[in-house]
């Protein structure tokens, strides 16, 4: 579905991601073996609800993972080298340079110390070889990208100075100001208000098309992913339940769980009297069901579906990961249901 | 039907001056924050009236007047026809008040994490001296979750069961009005289904007014009967569901559910709005909305615009038609 | 798109048990997994229980005029008397009394008048911190403005400053009987302000959350929110800084002791035995000195580790 990068190598590509956290109830999964791509400029969505193991999905590609969490199996390859199995010192390095981050509270990933022009220089001389002043100009250019108007001025200004879509334009730029070739976005947009939002995601989509970044995007907002992502991930209590192009995900589920995610947003369901519900909630992780985790709040739970974890999905294309997955209709572009 | 929430000419001002000492040595004058200003709408009986905004918007505060957390600075809010500010017999005022209930945002924060769920439910009831005996078990039922889960304590239910515990609670006293203050926005979307379909079905089964709070239009969309929006303390644009979503007026309301992700935006790409909320401290003069608005015009700057009726909608804005 | 959600069905996710289980076994497996508090526990719990049960575990009554034989005065600790052939576990002072008898009924004194101190400026903090921080305004200020110039002068000060004053005012035939609530009033005075501040943060932290709102709502009073609601939710911090004020307050007293302002030496409190030992120190008969001190130490620290442990799993950020 998506073009013209998509026979060359994945730019970030997980396999088989396990991230354990040990308790003394037993041995958590907060992610269970998760794979995926990411290709130049790319944009993919992964969705779920509180305590699907998006972030922490996130978390572990950079290497943030707050012990005792720890990856266990699988691997995660940036531009085709294993990340994860390498030093701190090395992966802070990559950090920044190959990888940027943005994340949800603007505030807190700014220092608020320092000029938002020091923190982009500081950041710049790190990663790339340019002197003081060439720096600073990038810095200017990286803050005029994200459109901070007047950059020049406010670039000796304090991250409390701005307004929360404005930090957040900071966040964006001191995740761009090295030219990583992964961005990853975490709830970038949740604190915001809605206009707001739209400049933000419309500023994502933007970059990642005119630089070619690949950008993993954790949200739990539909709109968001349908608007702004070309595939997208659904997780659900750590397993990744369906990944494909965000059209047919979105319109055609074929899991379960996604269809009755879809169906259960109050958009999908305009002028309905009642919504659509799933029922039951998400089960907590130290008590999963056996088989596929699904199956309790599934109505098309079977005993297979009771006895084992549905097979995995293939990391390309695949679809759901569900025995009994919902059938593909005739016609592959259908309308919205 | 009349109305069973009326509102008048409603304005909030908070001081948000720093202490007196510093305000002495920073040669400061007193701040002063309009989180509602001139605000009027009213609330027909047994519909659901919701208030969409923005942060800043001053819906939550709006919501906390009618219930009587907070003292409107000016304007009045009547009940059933009684202005609990003024009313004078403590009895009507105790009445009102009992028929007036909440329902917060965060389940986390909005029960008490030491006290069991049965006290809780019981609380509203417990504290006029009513008769509580099996009054939580049934509410727990009404509610979906089961009786037995009285005697537990809130952290041993999910986000959306403790949702359903603050509707319980606010059953209690057996109101007519809840006010809703963005009653699903910390709730997972499968969940806040859930706990949308509930409180439209007891809604409905119990003759129940809402005031719904909300910033998600989604919500609003699939809730309300009437709907209010508001910008910066103001209410700009008013009309019944369909109207509004169909026929926007206010440039403010049209830019919103222009920049509102949607579903079914496969790769759209939207003009995004221009600007932020402007600091409420010191709003624009004229129309607050004009620094932002794409057709504003010089009166836009000067004159601050009335509420004026234009079919169904009530619009505050000069260029409206 | 069908209309015809089916109801809603009983939750299958079932709450793992009742608070009170729950939060015990918690509270328990973090203890157990620290040998620190575990240790500083037993000598605590061993400590209280020997003074508690002084009467029966003393091997003599040092009060009791008529046991005492000043012959054996002096007797080093393990040794037999020279003249009465009677020893001693850890010897005996100038008046022959036993030294282990009068740690167990010294460390009584101590205790109690510890305990009775922190409770005093427990109540007294938690009040004043829940009214500071719930009313606001001028009560706030004033309330606030009073515990910081009390902050200004040392805790000892102040507690002298009180037993003067008490002194002054006692006649002289009641003073040694007075000297015990004198102390309590004293050191718990000079004690108050940590808690009062302590509780105003937390209780301005409480009072903004919804659930407040909610009982402010259906028309609760705002001296019913403030014990009904917020107090049980302020208590936490309460408790870790009663157990460090506990062991601050036995060496408060002790001090006070050790000056010759508190517990009077008919009745003396571990602080008076080592005020009585010191004399003894450079003349060779270290045990009257060395062995209250111990004790002493040993309480204090083992309560300081105790709280410093309860601080922690009491901290829900820090679980």
């Amino acid at each position: 579905m998506k073009g013209p990068e998509m026979d060359k190598d994945p730019v970030l590509s997980v396999r088989d991601l396990v991230v354990e956290i040990p308790t003394r109830h037993g041995i958590l999964r907060p992610v269970d073996r998760v794979s995926y791509d990411i290709h130049a400029g790319e944009i993919l969505g992964v969705v779920g609800e509180s305590g699907a193991g998006k972030s922490m999905t996130g978390n572990a590609v950079i290497g943030l993972l707050d012990p005792p969490a720890r990856i266990t199996q699988g691997e995660i390859l940036l531009s085709g080298q294993p990340i994860h199995n390498i030093k701190r010192e090395a992966l802070r390095r990559l950090r920044g340079k190959k990888m940027g981050m943005i994340f949800q509270d603007p505030l807190t990933s700014l220092n608020p110390l320092l000029t938002i022009g020091d923190q982009l220089t500081e950041t710049i001389l790190e990663h790339l070889d340019v002197n003081q002043s060439e720096a600073q100009e990038r810095a200017i250019a990286a803050l005029e990208e994200v459109g901070i108007p007047a950059a020049r001025d406010r670039i000796g200004s304090f991250p409390h100075e701005f307004s929360g879509g404005m930090r957040q334009r900071v966040v964006i730029a001191l995740a761009l100001c090295a030219e990583p070739d992964l961005i990853i976005a975490d709830e970038p947009t949740t604190a915001l208000d809605v206009s707001v939002q739209a400049q933000i995601v419309a500023l994502l989509k933007r970059l990642c098309r005119e630089r070619g970044v690949a950008v993993m995007l954790v949200t739990h907002d539909m709109g968001v992913i349908a608007e702004a992502a070309d595939r997208v991930a659904v997780m659900y209590a750590g397993r990744l339940a369906e990944l494909g192009p965000v059209r047919e995900v979105i319109t055609q589920a074929r899991h379960p769980y996604t269809a009755g995610l879809m169906a259960s947003t109050p958009m999908a369901s305009q002028g309905a009297k009642r919504l659509r519900q799933i029922p039951g909630a998400m089960p907590r992780l130290g008590s999963l069901p056996h088989g596929c985790a699904f199956h309790p709040r599934c109505d098309r739970a079977t005993d297979e579906c009771r006895a084992d974890p549905p097979p995995r999905i293939d990391y390309c294309d695949g679809r759901a990961a569900c025995w009994h997955p919902l059938p593909q209709p005739e016609t592959t572009k259908g309308e919205p249901a | 039907m009349s109305a069973l929430i009326s509102i008048k000419n409603l304005t909030r001002v908070f001081d948000v001056s720093k202490p007196w000492l510093n305000r002495v040595i920073e040669r400061r004058d007193k701040a002063y924050l309009t989180a509602v200003s001139e605000v009027s709408f009213d609330v027909e009986d047994k519909t659901v009236y919701a208030l969409v905004g923005e942060s800043g918007s001053g819906k939550s505060t709006i919501g906390k007047i009618v219930v009587g957390l907070l003292p409107a600075s000016d304007g009045n809010v009547e009940i059933d026809g009684v202005d609990l500010a003024t009313e004078t017999d403590p009895a009507k005022v105790a009445e009102v008040r009992a028929e007036v209930q909440m329902i917060f945002q965060d389940p986390y924060a909005s029960l008490n994490p030491r006290w069991r769920v049965r006290e809780i439910i019981n609380e509203p009831m417990a504290a006029r001296g009513g008769k509580t005996e099996g009054l939580a078990e049934k509410l727990l039922e009404q509610v979906g979750l089961s009786a037995k889960d009285a005697g537990k304590f809130p952290h041993e239910f999910s986000g959306g069961q403790r949702q359903r515990i603050c509707i319980a609670r606010a059953l209690a006293s057996n109101p007519r009005i809840i006010v809703c203050d963005e009653p699903t926005s910390a709730l997972d979307v499968s969940v806040q289904s859930q706990v949308l379909n509930l409180m439209s079905d007891l809604q409905e089964e119990m003759g129940l007014t809402y005031l719904f709070i909300s910033h998600d239009l989604t919500v609003v969309h699939h809730m309300a009967d009437v709907i209010g929006v508001l910008y910066l303390g103001r209410l700009v644009e008013e009309a019944p569901r369909d109207r509004l979503f169909s026929d926007p007026k206010h440039p403010y309301t049209q830019m919103l559910f222009d920049a509102a992700p949607r579903m079914d935006g496969f790769g759209r790409e939207v003009d995004p709005p221009k600007g932020e909320i402007p600091d409420p401290i010191n709003p624009p003069p004229g129309c607050a909305f004009h620094p932002r608005c794409p057709l504003a015009v010089d009166r836009c700057k000067k004159e601050r615009p009335k509420m004026r009726q234009i079919g169904d909608t009530r619009v505050a804005c000069h260029l409206a038609e | 798109m069908t209309d015809t959600a089916p109801p809603i069905p009983p939750t299958p996710e079932r709450a793992p048990s009742r608070l009170a289980r729950a939060w015990q076994s918690d509270f328990l497996y973090s203890f157990r997994r620290a040998p620190v508090a575990v240790l500083s526990f037993c000598v605590v719990l061993t400590l209280v229980l020997c003074a508690v049960l002084a009467p029966l575990v003393a091997p003599h009554d040092p009060f009791d005029p008529a046991t005492l034989n000043l012959m054996n005065g002096f007797t080093p600790p393990g040794e037999a008397n020279a003249f009465t052939g009677d020893s001693f576990l850890l010897g005996t002072d100038d008046q022959g009394r036993d030294v282990f008898s009068t740690i167990l009924y010294g460390m009584r004194i101590s205790l109690f008048v510890g305990f009775s101190a922190v409770l005093l400026a427990m109540v007294l903090g938690v009040i004043l911190g829940l009214l500071a921080g719930y009313s606001g305004g001028w009560t706030e200020t004033i309330i606030m403005r009073v515990a910081d110039v009390q902050l200004t002068f040392p805790a000892i000060l102040v507690a002298m400053l009180i037993f003067g004053i008490a002194k002054g005012i006692t006649p002289p035939e009641y003073r040694d009987q007075m000297a015990i609530w004198v102390l309590i009033l004293a050191i718990g005075l000079s004690d108050w302000v940590q808690f009062a501040r302590v509780v105003r943060g937390a209780t301005l932290v409480e009072k903004n959350k919804e659930y407040v709102q909610a009982a402010r709502l259906v028309g609760r009073k705002p001296l019913s929110i403030m014990l009904r609601h917020i107090l049980p939710n302020v208590l936490n911090p309460v408790l870790v800084i009663a157990t460090i004020s506990l062991a601050l307050a036995i060496i408060a007293e002790a001090t006070l002791s050790f000056l010759g302002v508190g517990a009077p030496p008919t009745k003396p409190s571990l602080g008076t035995l080592i005020r009585i030992g010191q004399e003894f120190m450079f003349s060779g008969e270290w045990w009257i000195l060395v062995f209250p001190a111990a004790t002493l130490l040993a309480l204090a620290l083992s309560i300081n580790l105790l709280g410093d442990w309860l601080r922690d799993a009491l901290n829900p950020r820090l679980r």
